[in-house]
Order: structure tokens, then C-alpha cells, then sequence
């Protein structure tokens, strides 16, 4: 049960070994770099350092109670993360299947959308747009 | 009271500092957002539609009525776009 923000890379393979392993049922997602048709090289992600952290932690705690969880794990990467690169990835643990996506969906959109992150487009001119945040996004939350 | 002034991504560019300590007197978040509107253009400028605002005190997320209390630290920032 941890989240951890951090710039450097991780290794989805070396997070799961060992993780949920009594479980049952672990789902794992992860997020990475798009290139929007060629259009990006990379994403520029800035975070809140200290409130981001505390963000994460409550959202893990709430669905490991609502879903019963055994596990979950949040890495989220900020800084400048080239197109292919893994963003973030969450992964949860519980007795049976649907809690373990349901609980990964609902941290999804937790994270989405009150996870203090801000991402900004990196093209081959160099920075650009900062990515507006996204109305159906705020309607996945508003399901739980 | 002194207050620390956090600003994220766009705002922070627009207003040009990422920090700032501010002396008010501000009941509200409201209240404090326009005395920092007030300062100077580029303040006015970045915080002129607060729709685009998102509000953190003392590192929880709340909104424009908000009391301000005795916070130390308020945030102010774009929608996010974490995940």
C-alpha cells in the first residue's frame, strides 16, 4: 500500500513481484506518452510537491476500503518523459476480479482529475500548449 | 497574517513567480484572490476567470468561498491533468 511520485523511470515488472501475491486478482494499469500523430516528442509534467504525495496516499486508502483491497501502488513520474515513455501506473489487489478493476477505474479517475499534476505538450519547435483538462473526465468521477 | 502564495503550471506563468508571501487580512479565498488580483497586470491577467481556478489550502483541494482561516499555504492552479 504506497504511492510514490519520482522522475525517474520505473519498472512495472520489478513493482509487481511480490505484490498482491495472496490475493487472487490483481489488475495493473499503466499510462504512457502519446505522440498525438507525430505531433509531440514528449510531455512536460509538473506536479505540487508534498500535496501530490498526501493526494495520492487518501486516494489509495478510500479505494482500499470501498473495494476491500489487500494492495494498491501508485507511481507517478513527473518532469520531461519522451513520447512511449510510462507516465504512471496503478495496480490493486483484492479476493476477486471486478473490486481489483473497479478499484484501478476508480483510481484512474481520482487521479485524472484531483491529482495535483499539470501536463504541458513538448514538440520538435520545444514547449507548447498546456493539455486542458478533458469534461468527461470530470463526469468519470462523478460515477463514484 | 503572512500567507505563502503557490502557483502551478499556467497561472504560475502568467503571474511569473512560482511563490510568493502575501500579508491579508482576506476572510475568504475569494477575498484573498482579489486582493492578489489587484496587485499588478499580470495578476489581474492570469486570475481574471476564476472557472479556470482550482483552489488548494494548506494542501487540500476547496473553493472561492472557502474561509481562510489560519492557513499558511494557499495554491492556486489550472484544472489538473494527472494519470
Amino acid at each position: 500500500m504506497s504511492a510514490r511520485v519520482q522522475s525517474e523511470p520505473f519498472d512495472i515488472g520489478a513493482e509487481l513481484r511480490g505484490f498482491g501475491a495472496d490475493a487472487g486478482a490483481v489488475v495493473t494499469f499503466s499510462g504512457l506518452v502519446r505522440s498525438e500523430d507525430g505531433r509531440l516528442t514528449a510531455l512536460e509534467i509538473e506536479h505540487y510537491p508534498g500535496m501530490t504525495e498526501k493526494a495520492l496516499t487518501a486516494f489509495g486508502a478510500a479505494a482500499a476500503q470501498r473495494f476491500d483491497l489487500t494492495d494498491w501502488r501508485i507511481v507517478h513520474r513527473h518532469g520531461i518523459l519522451s513520447v512511449g515513455e510510462p507516465i504512471m501506473m496503478v495496480a490493486t489487489a483484492a479476493r476477486h476480479r471486478k473490486a481489483a478493476f473497479d478499484a484501478a477505474e476508480y483510481l484512474m479517475d481520482w487521479l485524472k482529475s484531483r491529482a495535483p499534476f499539470w501536463k504541458r505538450e513538448i514538440g520538435p519547435d520545444g514547449p507548447g500548449e498546456w493539455v486542458a483538462a478533458r469534461p468527461d473526465d470530470e463526469d468519470a468521477l462523478a460515477r463514484w | 497574517m503572512a500567507v505563502e502564495v503557490l502557483y502551478f503550471a499556467w497561472l504560475r506563468e502568467r503571474i511569473g513567480v512560482p511563490r510568493e508571501t502575501v500579508q491579508t487580512d482576506a476572510a475568504t479565498v475569494r477575498d484573498l484572490i482579489a486582493q492578489l488580483a489587484a496587485m499588478d497586470e499580470w495578476h489581474a491577467a492570469a486570475l481574471s476567470d476564476l472557472s479556470a481556478v482550482r483552489i488548494a489550502v494548506d494542501q487540500e483541494l476547496t473553493d472561492l468561498d472557502a474561509p481562510l482561516g489560519h492557513a499558511r499555504e494557499v495554491a492556486l492552479f489550472p484544472p489538473m491533468t494527472g494519470g
